[in-house]
């Protein structure tokens, strides 16, 4: 008798840590996917009934229209900043994965003079907030001559990517037993081949990671489009969808959002498809088979 | 298949010493154990000759080959370690031939050679596991598969038995010696398990503090130790100790244990004991040499038991002299309580008396 109360128990604290879960995650949920579905709703109205005062603004009353989304694609140059957008952010995160696995392979397992040192000032280096380093990398990249050019862009973002990517990945493979690669080495493995046939597949979702963190820094960049890039023909997303739709003090809300909606549509598919990568790459071979 | 000769090997970490000169010679084909306590350098020793570590100084030879400085891919070993180091991410076939890969071997070659070595260790059905869905003996049968197949001049393991439970480490103690049977390769296998060093090795190298204490078969360790601490180290439950006097009376030597208690030398040991005369010794003698047989070798001792351990086979009785905790080993059908006293026999022939200043056994 005693035991089927405590399983009662058992029951109903179970239920009612379920129906909080359940509540949280749904208040969640509402939080977070309010801005798009705004978005969404704004994007598909017409411009009348964006600034009618007294229309609702969760619901589209006066019919659906195409017009912003055509108005972005004809008239602006919506697909010039989508295509630079994603050479940079390509370029980007090709960059700083080559670059911050090879640190982080000699940082973490080369034992070398100042490895520590450096392994520290990499750290050091992420918490230089970008805001404070646009002036002086103006001057730099001025003299390069790269200004007012997108190119400007795949030299700057892996100064914010590759440090903290280096530092995740440091951490990835610094947990990998050392008798591994000892295996390896007896094995008849070089570094090149250690590294690409057993840290990075061991590391893969700490890769995953990294890229994702390297995807988002490239694609959702502001500051640095907004002081190197004058040029429509040479501008970005985030920046490009801003400038040509906000002329002086008029908000094209409808092309904003259609822009923002869009702009928004890659990282979502990226994360959606990584995400799964990522979750398999965990837990392969977890199961009994 | 090779000779490994270690000429006066010494390897210093940040100015502590670990190795400190070893000198060992290994003939081809042989089992030879590295043990001793945690941080005696045995570690340290196989894995300068597989080459995980650099030499501070000394020679280390594989077959003809001086391998101080040749990397380890191009040593021609293998290595089973403890945490068995198999590759997460690949089957157990993957995991295996991942050196014969490396090394360009034929497909055909490789299934032929994994095949066989997974035939050998009884684990062809998991060949295409990865090595999580694997129990900690199979695994360990992996690490070993992969050692194998390469068929290198000689097999090193490091501690490969002491992530297992007890019955499993029994079960793959007899597979190792199976599969040396088998292979016949020249093998160097560091333990801290002085069972796995006696029931595995053609030879022991009992090591302390960065030295050999003592080289030998496991029988000529087990009977003739050489110092106090081989004597206490092999051997489980461990040598009894008793502190006591070598003392001269008219017939002869024998050794002064207490008032009630004092054990004749052998006339043939008298010589090596005379310069004892008047000074402290330790009598080494194993539990097995107390008991309750009778024999002419045995000197009879009534003793009070403090307390009886029941093991089955045998009994373990535990009793003291002079303040010391020792042990002896009793038929189990002689239904001994605590407390009781019992004639109990020291068998003089396997004394062994230590000098306590120099650890000789003499």
């Amino acid at each position: 008798m005693k035991i089927f109360s405590y399983r009662n128990s058992m029951n109903s604290n179970r239920k009612w840590a379920l129906f909080a879960a359940y509540g949280c995650l749904i208040l969640f949920v509402i939080f977070f996917l309010f801005p798009p579905y705004y978005m969404l709703i704004t994007s598909l109205k017409s411009n009348k009934e964006i600034a009618e005062i007294t229309s609702n603004p969760w619901l589209i009353k006066q019919g659906l229209t195409l017009d912003h989304y055509k108005y972005l694609f004809n008239e602006t140059p919506f697909l010039t900043f989508f295509k630079n957008t994603i050479i940079v952010t390509i370029a980007v995160v090709v960059i700083s994965m080559v670059i911050s696995v090879l640190a982080a392979y000699s940082l973490s397992r080369l034992k070398f003079w100042g490895s520590g040192v450096l392994a520290t000032g990499i750290f050091l280096t992420y918490l230089v907030p970008d805001t404070l380093l646009f002036i002086p990398l103006f001057k730099i990249v001025g003299w390069l001559g790269l200004l007012n050019s997108y190119w400007v862009l795949v030299l700057v973002y892996p100064t914010l990517s590759v440090p903290f990517c280096t530092w995740l990945m440091i951490g990835y493979f610094s947990s990998i037993p050392k008798e591994i690669d000892e295996a390896a080495l007896i094995d008849g493995a070089n570094h090149m081949q250690m590294l690409l046939k057993v840290f990075i597949p061991v590391a893969m979702p700490g890769l995953i990671a990294a890229t994702i963190f390297a995807f988002t820094v490239s694609w959702a960049g502001f500051l640095y489009p907004l002081a190197f890039i004058y040029s429509e023909s040479e501008m970005v997303l985030t920046v490009g969808t801003v400038t040509t739709l906000i002329k002086g003090d008029v908000f094209h809300w409808g092309g904003l959002m259609a822009g923002a909606l869009l702009a928004a549509a890659p990282p979502v598919i990226v994360y959606a498809f990584l995400m799964d990568y990522y979750i398999a790459g965990l837990t392969s071979g977890a199961t009994k088979g | 298949m090779a000779e490994v000769n270690i000429k006066s090997l010494h390897k210093v970490f940040d100015r502590t010493e670990a190795v400190r000169g070893i000198d060992l010679s290994i003939k081809d084909n042989e089992f030879v154990i590295l043990v001793g306590p945690s941080g005696c350098g045995k570690s340290t020793v196989l894995r300068m000759i597989a080459g995980l570590e650099e030499v501070t100084k000394g020679e280390i030879y594989i077959g003809n080959n001086l391998v101080n400085d040749i990397p380890p891919k191009d040593r021609d070993i293998a290595m089973v370690f403890q945490s068995y180091a198999l590759y997460p991410h690949m089957t157990v076939f993957e995991n295996m031939s991942f050196g014969l890969r490396l090394r360009k071997f034929t497909k055909e070659d490789i299934k032929k050679r994994v095949e066989e070595a997974a035939k050998v260790l009884g684990i062809s059905e998991l060949l295409k596991r990865r090595p999580r869905q694997l129990s900690g003996g199979q695994r360990q049968r992996v690490a070993m598969g992969r050692a194998i197949v390469r068929n290198p001049k000689v097999f090193l393991f490091d501690e490969p038995l002491s992530n297992l439970d007890a019955k499993m480490r029994g079960q793959m103690r007899i597979e190792i010696k199976r599969v040396h049977q088998h292979l016949k390769t020249t093998t160097i296998y560091v333990t801290h398990d002085q069972v796995e060093a006696m029931t595995l090795a053609d030879r022991v190298v009992v090591m302390k503090d960065g030295k050999i204490e003592q080289i030998g078969t496991p029988d000529e360790i087990y009977n003739f130790p050489k110092t106090g601490f081989v004597a206490g180290f092999i051997g489980s439950p461990a040598m009894n100790f008793i502190p006591s006097t070598v003392k001269k009376s008219n017939n002869g030597l024998t050794i002064h244990v207490n008032d009630k208690i004092s054990f004749p030398i052998d006339k043939n040991k008298e010589i090596d004991i005379k310069s004892f005369i008047g000074k402290d010794v330790l009598l080494g003698i194993r539990p097995e040499h107390i008991n309750e047989k009778n024999n002419k070798q045995a000197i009879k001792c009534d003793i009070k038991i403090d307390l009886v351990e029941p093991l089955g086979m045998e009994t373990m009785v535990y009793f003291s002299i002079n303040g010391v905790q020792l042990c002896g080993r009793v038929s189990p059908d002689d239904n001994l309580r605590d407390g009781t006293i019992i004639p109990l026999y020291f068998s003089k022939n396997s004394f062994h008396i230590i000098d306590p200043l120099t650890d000789k056994v003499l």
